[in-house]
């Protein structure tokens, strides 16, 4: 069966008429935009993520790769924008294998909105979408319910109205690709420093007819202080209460071992940020 | 079964929607539509040493995601001489609700001057303390919604710490963080200023093993925690940023420093 | 329709619920204002090195409707501090009141020093905190212009919940979200006012009653604007908006896929 799997949707409206809360989603409570420029169109956004007043994530991702020349913002339900990004971006792809053509900014908007209208808002993805195609470059918003908007500059989530203050009193019409890149920024730092639901870098996207450029970490302006102390324990600090050793030849009765060779382990993805 | 959705509204079908519009208007007095409290974010922390008390408390002021100003002080000297309180040995914290905050500060402040006024001798920590809590308990019904710390030297001259809750609940501490962060800082406190899950190493083994015993610490190590507890609470709470205020309480008076933390 | 001549002409019980008949009630306790009714809405103010500047446009609201359009919202008081008033309008008319009183009051008491603008803002904060615990708020939110007792440029707001707090910059309703963000731009921290001239404070105001227009649904372009400085007050009430922009709209089709 394709689609939402719905079994539990009856004991759950029912534990919520009693009281129960809903669980909290993390909300990339967020200010996303997106500004049109002469020869292709940006998109930016902050790097906050957020579960009510506690920061989830200081640098998570808010642009969302659709299609190589197609990228997408995404504010509100973080697995909701991830999810339906995902998704369209896939059929997308399959859309253009099948056509034999450059997948279109339209159709992915249209793809978007009418997966959108039809969960009517309780998927909650609000969306920047940006990309260049053969009939020129493109930039919608894409609401939740399933309306879109097609604007020469665009803001979304909960530092929109920061973001669109900057727009508001330095936009032109016909502006150059560095200018554009700068008053995105400017647009996402007004909404990191103005509104609580956003914070950290800003993460900026150009398309042009030539190539997709995305600049992770554009601007870091707000890097951590170092700390005044050293908080490392000395060993033997925690209290060990019980102790049990496993011999290899015990577990052998249960699992089969392997010895590893050191070169055979696969370096570690991404190191943790510990205190040194 | 059936009693188990007891609250469900006795409907025939999947009667618990939330969609439903109610069939029958309200009845009995209106409710007034106004909440007196809001939030104005933000957390405060003490902590006491052997000759001195620390009071931080960091600066901005919210509504909702919006901030109000990134200046607006939760630390105040209580009893001093004039509007400026010169010569205070006692501060007040307060976080929660601003307004409520300003009054109380205004109540205890002019309670702590009547009273030297009065005895001609400055109100000691221990009194004030107990006072606060009268003031508090006093709006039992209409709380003051704010968590209170307040800080001083006792009469031999140790730091002394007392924290309430909104209805004048009170207790000497060692350390409290109050506000939006307190859960953050908190547990940090509890590790780094009373050693708790702390042990001696090698003092012995299993349940054997020495707990690393609390003892006061020095006033630059106090410093340096205050500073890491709120330049980790503002990476982790939105309501907690702008600015760091810190008074420090010693025989000789009340030391004031500010340090700017991340505006995001 | 039903059988029933009184239900006839109403909204449908089934899908608007049933009438909530307690809002017409004649006799029971006494009413508080428990929501605004005829509604301002920004007020915008910034402090610069020799003052403030303050603005507000000249709309009522009422709901949606833009009910009147020539009510000023920013009250001087002894010609040394302008009160702004955003919310509801009859509550501000009920402050105007009080602070005439309160004015008379003044010119007749032996007291040497007018009220400057931070004894007037503990002054009304203290009249919000107060009504605010008899659950009987005035909804208001005021911004308070002038200088203190030192001649420094003075800057607070009091809202209906009595919460006091002061910048460089302040905005009340829409304005803390759309203008403020303009605002700390110009003027980041207290030690930026010294930076800052009347001139630019004035221009600065003026971009930020322009963008308000351009985003508020409930504002409009007539607006006043008051300069506070130790000369006095400077109070203009029918200013208009000026240099809008609307490049924006030329290239504007549709609002997807259509083209032209």
């Amino acid at each position: 069966m394709p689609g939402f799997d719905f079994s539990n949707h009856n004991r759950n409206a029912a534990l919520h008429a009693q009281g129960v809360p809903l669980p909290k989603a993390t909300s990339t409570g967020t200010t996303i935009v997106g500004c049109l420029f002469d020869g292709g169109v940006v998109i930016a956004a902050d790097t906050r993520a957020t579960s009510g007043p506690i920061v989830a994530d200081k640098n998570c991702e808010k642009l969302h790769y659709i299609a190589p020349q197609i990228w997408c913002a995404g504010a509100g339900t973080a697995a909701d924008t991830e999810f339906t990004t995902a998704i369209i971006s896939s059929n997308l792809e399959l859309h253009a294998l099948s056509t034999g053509r450059k997948p279109r900014v339209v159709t992915c908007m249209t793809m978007l909105k009418q997966h959108l209208f039809r969960y009517q808002g309780h998927i909650g993805a609000y969306l920047v979408v940006a990309g260049v195609d053969p009939t020129g470059a493109h930039l919608f918003t894409v609401h939740a319910h399933g309306s879109t908007d097609k604007l020469p500059y665009v803001t979304m989530g909960s530092g929109s109205l920061a973001a669109m203050s900057v727009f508001e009193t330095q936009w032109k019409s016909k502006m150059t690709r560095e200018d554009a890149v700068k008053l995105c920024a400017d647009a996402i730092q007004a909404g990191i420093f103005n509104d609580l639901g956003s914070g950290s870098n800003v993460d900026v996207t150009v398309i042009t007819e030539e190539k997709t450029t995305l600049m992770r970490g554009f601007i870091t302006p707000n890097v951590r202080v170092p700390k005044q102390r050293n908080y490392k324990f000395q060993k033997g600090t925690t209290a060990v209460l019980n102790e049990k050793i496993i011999t290899r030849e015990e577990i052998s009765k249960y699992v089969t071992v392997h010895e590893l060779k050191d070169e055979s382990v696969a370096a570690t993805a991404e190191a943790m940020d510990v205190d040194q | 079964m059936s009693a188990m959705f007891s609250l469900a509204p006795p409907q025939g079908g999947p009667g618990y929607s939330f969609n439903q519009t109610p069939t029958t208007a309200p009845s009995g007095q209106r409710q007034h539509g106004f909440y007196p409290y809001t939030d104005n974010g933000g957390s405060t922390l003490g902590i006491s040493g052997a000759d001195f008390t620390i009071l931080a408390g960091d600066t901005r002021s919210t509504n909702g995601y919006s901030i109000n100003t990134r200046y607006a002080p939760k630390l105040f000297k209580i009893g001093g001489e004039g509007s400026d309180n010169k010569g205070a040995r006692i501060v007040l914290s307060v976080v929660g609700f601003a307004a409520d905050g300003e009054a109380l500060k205004e109540r205890l402040d002019t309670i702590v001057k009547m009273y030297k006024y009065q005895h001609g001798k400055p109100m000691s920590v221990s009194a004030c303390a107990q006072r606060l809590s009268h003031i508090l308990y006093n709006k039992r019904f209409f709380p003051y919604y704010v968590h209170a710390i307040l800080g001083g030297l006792d009469e031999d001259g140790k730091g002394a710490l007392y924290s309430y809750d909104p209805v004048g609940s009170y207790e000497r501490e060692q350390c409290r963080a109050a506000g939006a962060a307190a859960s953050l800082i908190m547990p940090f406190l509890d590790n780094q200023v009373n050693f708790k899950n702390q042990y001696v190493p090698g003092s012995g083994t299993g349940h054997d093993l020495k707990a690393r015993e609390a003892q006061p610490l020095p006033q630059p190590h106090v410093e340096d925690l205050v500073r890491d507890a709120f330049t980790s609470a503002v990476e982790r709470h939105i309501e907690v940023g702008d600015g760091l205020q810190m008074m420090i309480i010693k025989a000789d008076g009340i030391h004031e420093t500010f340090t700017p933390l991340k505006k995001d | 329709m039903n059988h029933l001549p009184q239900a006839w002409g109403r909204p449908r019980d089934e899908v608007y619920g049933a009438y909530d008949h307690s809002h017409l009630q004649t006799s029971g306790p006494t009413q508080h204002t428990q929501q605004p009714i005829v509604t301002g809405t920004s007020v915008i103010a910034a402090k610069f090195k020799d003052g403030v500047v303050i603005a507000a446009d000249n709309l009522a609201s009422y709901g949606s409707l833009a009910r009147f359009t020539d009510v000023k919202r920013l009250r001087k008081f002894n010609s040394e501090v302008v009160v702004g008033f955003g919310g509801d309008v009859s509550d501000m008319q009920y402050l105007d009141r009080l602070l005439n009183s309160l004015d008379i009051q003044e010119n007749y008491s032996s007291s040497e020093d007018s009220l400057n603008a931070k004894n007037l803002h503990t002054y009304l904060a203290k009249v919000m905190y107060k009504r605010r615990s008899e659950f009987n708020p005035l909804w208001n939110h005021l911004l308070i212009a002038g200088l203190d007792a030192d001649a420094k440029p003075f800057l607070a707001s009091a809202d209906l919940l009595g919460t006091t707090f002061s910048a460089p910059t302040l905005a009340t309703g829409f304005g803390s979200a759309l203008a403020q963000p303009i605002l700390r731009r110009t003027l980041p921290d207290e030690e930026a006012v010294a930076g800052v001239d009347k001139e630019a404070a004035v221009k600065l105001i003026k971009e930020c009653m322009k963008v308000l227009f351009y985003r508020d649904a409930r504002s409009l372009d007539k607006y006043s604007i008051a300069i506070i400085t130790k000369d006095g007050v400077e109070l203009k009430e029918n200013e208009k908006l000026e240099n809008q922009s609307w490049a924006f709209a030329e290239t504007i089709r549709g609002y997807g896929t259509q083209v032209n």
